[in-house]
C-alpha cells in the first residue's frame, strides 16, 4: 500500500516516539517491575495514541483506521504491551461507547477515556464463556431505577488499574434464552460501586506491565442510566466491538514481527560461524527472505481492513478477521525463527528476540481465537 | 506576540552516505527532516506561545515544493501558519542570496517581535543564515542562544553559549536569535494536530510575490563557489592509558615527551 503524505507524518511521529521513548533501559524495568510508567502513558496521551479515530468533539484526534493501524504498527515494533495500552482505549475501551452509548454517556466516558485521564476495560469473557460468549452467566436483575448485577469476568485488561468496566450480563433470563446469546445486556459500571471487586493480578507469559485480572461484581447495583444501548441487545455490541478490534491485535502482530525481523537480521549480519557471517548461510537468509515476504502479506492484509473499515464497506468485518488470523499466526512463526536465528541466544532473556516470542503467544487467542477467526471468515464466504 | 521561525528541510545525513569516488554525498533515497536546530527553534517559539495566550507562531523556509512536508510537520507541532518561499529562481542559492529571500518572506509577513531560526544546518553546517537575514532586515541578533531569561516590553533577556560559559545580553526587539539544541527538548506532533495540519492552506511565494529582483537571490547573487568536498581522513585511534594516576601521568608524560611535545630542560 501506497501512504498518503499525511499518513507518513503519522507514522513519523510513531516512530520518533518509540525511538527516543521506548529505550531498552525502559522496556526491561517495566519487565522486570510489572509496571508501566505513567509519565509514559501521560506522554501517549499527549500525542493522541489513545483516541485515534475517536471524533474530536468527543476528546479524540479524529483521524482514522490508517492511522491507528499505522501507529499500533510502530510502537508494537518496539514494544507489545505498549501497544495494549494504546488499543485499550481505543477498541475494547471506546468501541463499545461509540457503538451504542448515548450523546451524555459518550461526554461523560468516552471523553476521558479517549484523552488518557481514564481507564475503561472490557468485561466480556466469563470462567466458562470464552469463544462461546453466549454462555454468559452473569446476571443484571432490574430492581426500580437500577440493575443488580452478580457474576464473575475472567482475563480482564487493565481490570486492577480501571475506573470502569463494559459489563455484559443476562438480563432476559428466561428458559428458552439459557446458553444463547440472546438477552445479554451491557453496562458500564464504576470500579468503585460497592460489591466490585478484583481478582489478583494473573501471572502472564508475556504482555508484562499491563494487568490482567478477574472482575467478580457481587450485588452491583447500576443505574439504568449506565445501561449501554439497548436492553437485551449487548451481544450485538460485543460482537460488533470484536469484529472491529481485532484489526488493533492484527497491527500490532505486524509490529512486534518487524521487531523480531529487524533483531534476525541484525543478528545474523553480526553472528560469525564457520569463518563467516550466518547471513551468508542459505539456510539462514532464505529464513529471513521468508519472513519478510509473510510479513509484507500480512502488512497488506491488515492495511486493507483498516482501508476498508475507512470506507465503512460491509467486507471490513471478514477483512479484519483475515488480517487478525495471518498477522497473529505469522507474527508467531517470525518470532519463533528470530529465536531460532539467535541460537542459544535467543532463549536467554537479555535478547530482545526472547520477550517478543513469549508477549505475542497470546496475539492468536486474544480477541478471538485463530480458529473463531476461521469460523467467522468462512462464515461469511460459505454463508451460514 | 508575534513569532516568526525560519526552518530548512534537509537530508537526514545519518541516512546519507559518501560516495567513495566523487566524495560527495549520495542525496538520493535520503529522508528530508525538518533540520535539528530548526526543531529546538520552532519549540521555543511554541513554548512562547504556550505561555503568552494571543502568540501566533508562523514558520517560514526556502526550499522545492516538497518541502511543504517539513512545514506540515511544523505546523503538527503547533505552528499557525507556514509560508513556502519556491521559485526556480531561488536554487543554487549560498547562504548569502538565502538570507535575501528569507528576509523578503519575513517581510512580507511582517509586523514581528521575535524570529528565531536554528544555529545551522545540517548539511552546510555555515551558521550564517540567521545573523545574515538579521543583517538584511537592519535587526539585532544573537546566536548560540541557549536559555531565554524574559521577554520584556520592548527587549529580550537571553543566555548565550559560549564554549566555557554564557554570557547574559540583552536585545531589543525585534530581533534574531538562534537556537542550540541545549534550548529545549522538542516537542512531538499529535495524532488532531496532523489532521488539523493537512486542513490548512500553505502560501508557497515565489520572486513576484516577495518582490524581490531575480538578480538578487539564486545562484546568480551567490558569491560561493563550492571548489571541492571531501571527507576528511579518518584520524587514527587512540590509545588508552590504564593503571594508578602517577603510572598513568608518567606514561603520558614519555609519551608526549617522545613526540616532543613535551620538551626536557
Amino acid at each position: 500500500m501506497v501512504f498518503s503524505e499525511r499518513h507518513n507524518l503519522v507514522r513519523k511521529l510513531a516512530r520518533d516516539f518509540a525511538e527516543t521513548e521506548l529505550t531498552n533501559a525502559i522496556l526491561d524495568e517495566i519487565e522486570e517491575s510489572g509496571n508501566y510508567p505513567q509519565e509514559l502513558l501521560d506522554k501517549m496521551g499527549k500525542a493522541g495514541f489513545f483516541g485515534i479515530k475517536t471524533p474530536k468533539e468527543y476528546g479524540g484526534q479524529g483521524s482514522d483506521y490508517i492511522s491507528y493501524v499505522i501507529v499500533l504498527e510502530e510502537l508494537g515494533r518496539a514494544s507489545a504491551v505498549t501497544d495494549i495500552w494504546v488499543s485499550a482505549p481505543n477498541s475494547l475501551g471506546g468501541g463499545p461507547l461509540m457503538l451504542s452509548g448515548t450523546e451524555e454517556q459518550l461526554q461523560k466516558y468516552l471523553k476521558p477515556v479517549a484523552t488518557g485521564e481514564k481507564i475503561m476495560a472490557f468485561a466480556l469473557t466469563e470462567p466458562g464463556a470464552g469463544s462461546d460468549a453466549g454462555g454468559t452467566v452473569t446476571t443484571a436483575i432490574r430492581d426500580g431505577d437500577y440493575y443488580v448485577l452478580n457474576g464473575r469476568k475472567t482475563f480482564i485488561t487493565t481490570a486492577p488499574v480501571a475506573d470502569w468496566a463494559i459489563v455484559y450480563a443476562k438480563t432476559d433470563l428466561s428458559e428458552k434464552n439459557r446458553g444463547r446469546s440472546r438477552g445479554i445486556s451491557a453496562f458500564i459500571v464504576d470500579m468503585k460501586l460497592p460489591g466490585v471487586s478484583c481478582g489478583k493480578a494473573e501471572h502472564k507469559m508475556g504482555i508484562k506491565g499491563c494487568p490482567t485480572s478477574d472482575i467478580i461484581l457481587e450485588d452491583v447495583r447500576v443505574h439504568k442510566d449506565d445501561l449501554l444501548g439497548e436492553e437485551n441487545r449487548g451481544f450485538q455490541n460485543a460482537m460488533k466491538t470484536l469484529d472491529i478490534g481485532r484489526i488493533g491485535v492484527a497491527a500490532t502482530s505486524i509490529g512486534v514481527a518487524q521487531g523480531a525481523l529487524d533483531e534476525a537480521i541484525k543478528y545474523a549480519k553480526e553472528r560469525k560461524q564457520f569463518g563467516q557471517r550466518i547471513a551468508d548461510f542459505q539456510a539462514i537468509s532464505f529464513m529471513i527472505a521468508d519472513m519478510a515476504t509473510k510479513l509484507q502479506a500480512a502488512k497488506e492484509l491488515v492495511y486493507r481492513a483498516a482501508e476498508l473499515k475507512d470506507m465503512n464497506s460491509p467486507e471490513a468485518g471478514t477483512a479484519a478477521s483475515m488480517a487478525k488470523y495471518y498477522a497473529s499466526e505469522i507474527c508467531n512463526e517470525i518470532a519463533a525463527k528470530a529465536v531460532q536465528i539467535h541460537g542459544g541466544y535467543g532463549y536467554i532473556s537479555e535478547y530482545k528476540v526472547e520477550r517478543i516470542y513469549r508477549d505475542c503467544r497470546v496475539f492468536t487467542i486474544f480477541e478471538g481465537t485463530s480458529q473463531v477467526q476461521q469460523m467467522v471468515i468462512a462464515g461469511n464466504i460459505i454463508g451460514k | 506576540m508575534k513569532i516568526i521561525v525560519l526552518a530548512k528541510q534537509v537530508p537526514d545525513t545519518n541516512e546519507v552516505k559518501i560516495d567513495p569516488v566523487t566524495g560527495t554525498l549520495i542525496r538520493e533515497g535520503v529522508p528530508s527532516i525538518l533540520n535539528p536546530d530548526d526543531a529546538n527553534a520552532l519549540e521555543e517559539a511554541l513554548a512562547l506561545k504556550d505561555q503568552y495566550p494571543g502568540t501566533t507562531v508562523d514558520v517560514v523556509s526556502m526550499g522545492p515544493p516538497q518541502a511543504t512536508y517539513m512545514l506540515r510537520e511544523c505546523l503538527a507541532m503547533g505552528a499557525d501558519n507556514a509560508y513556502l518561499l519556491s521559485s526556480r529562481v531561488f536554487g543554487g542559492a549560498d547562504t548569502c542570496a538565502t538570507s535575501t529571500t528569507l528576509a523578503a518572506g519575513v517581510k512580507k509577513i511582517g509586523d514581528y517581535d521575535i524570529i528565531f531560526a536554528g544555529r545551522q544546518a545540517i548539511d552546510g553546517d555555515t551558521a550564517q543564515v540567521g545573523p545574515q537575514t538579521a543583517q538584511r532586515l537592519g535587526i539585532p541578533s544573537v546566536t548560540y542562544v541557549q536559555k531565554i531569561r524574559e521577554i520584556k516590553d520592548k527587549t529580550v533577556v537571553v543566555e548565550r553559549a559560549l564554549e566555557d560559559g554564557f554570557e547574559v545580553i540583552e536585545i531589543q526587539k525585534p530581533c534574531v536569535l538562534t537556537a542550540i539544541k541545549e534550548l529545549n527538548t522538542p516537542r512531538y506532533m499529535s495524532v488532531s494536530k496532523i489532521e488539523e495540519a493537512y486542513k490548512k492552506e500553505i502560501a508557497i511565494w515565489d520572486e513576484k510575490a516577495l518582490n524581490v529582483d531575480p538578480n538578487d537571490v539564486g545562484l546568480v547573487a551567490s558569491p560561493t563557489q563550492v571548489h571541492k568536498s571531501f571527507t576528511p581522513p579518518p584520524k587514527g585511534a587512540g590509545e588508552m592509558l590504564v593503571g594508578t594516576v602517577p603510572e598513568m601521568a608518567a606514561a603520558l608524560v614519555a609519551k608526549l615527551t617522545e613526540k616532543h611535545v613535551l620538551v626536557e630542560h
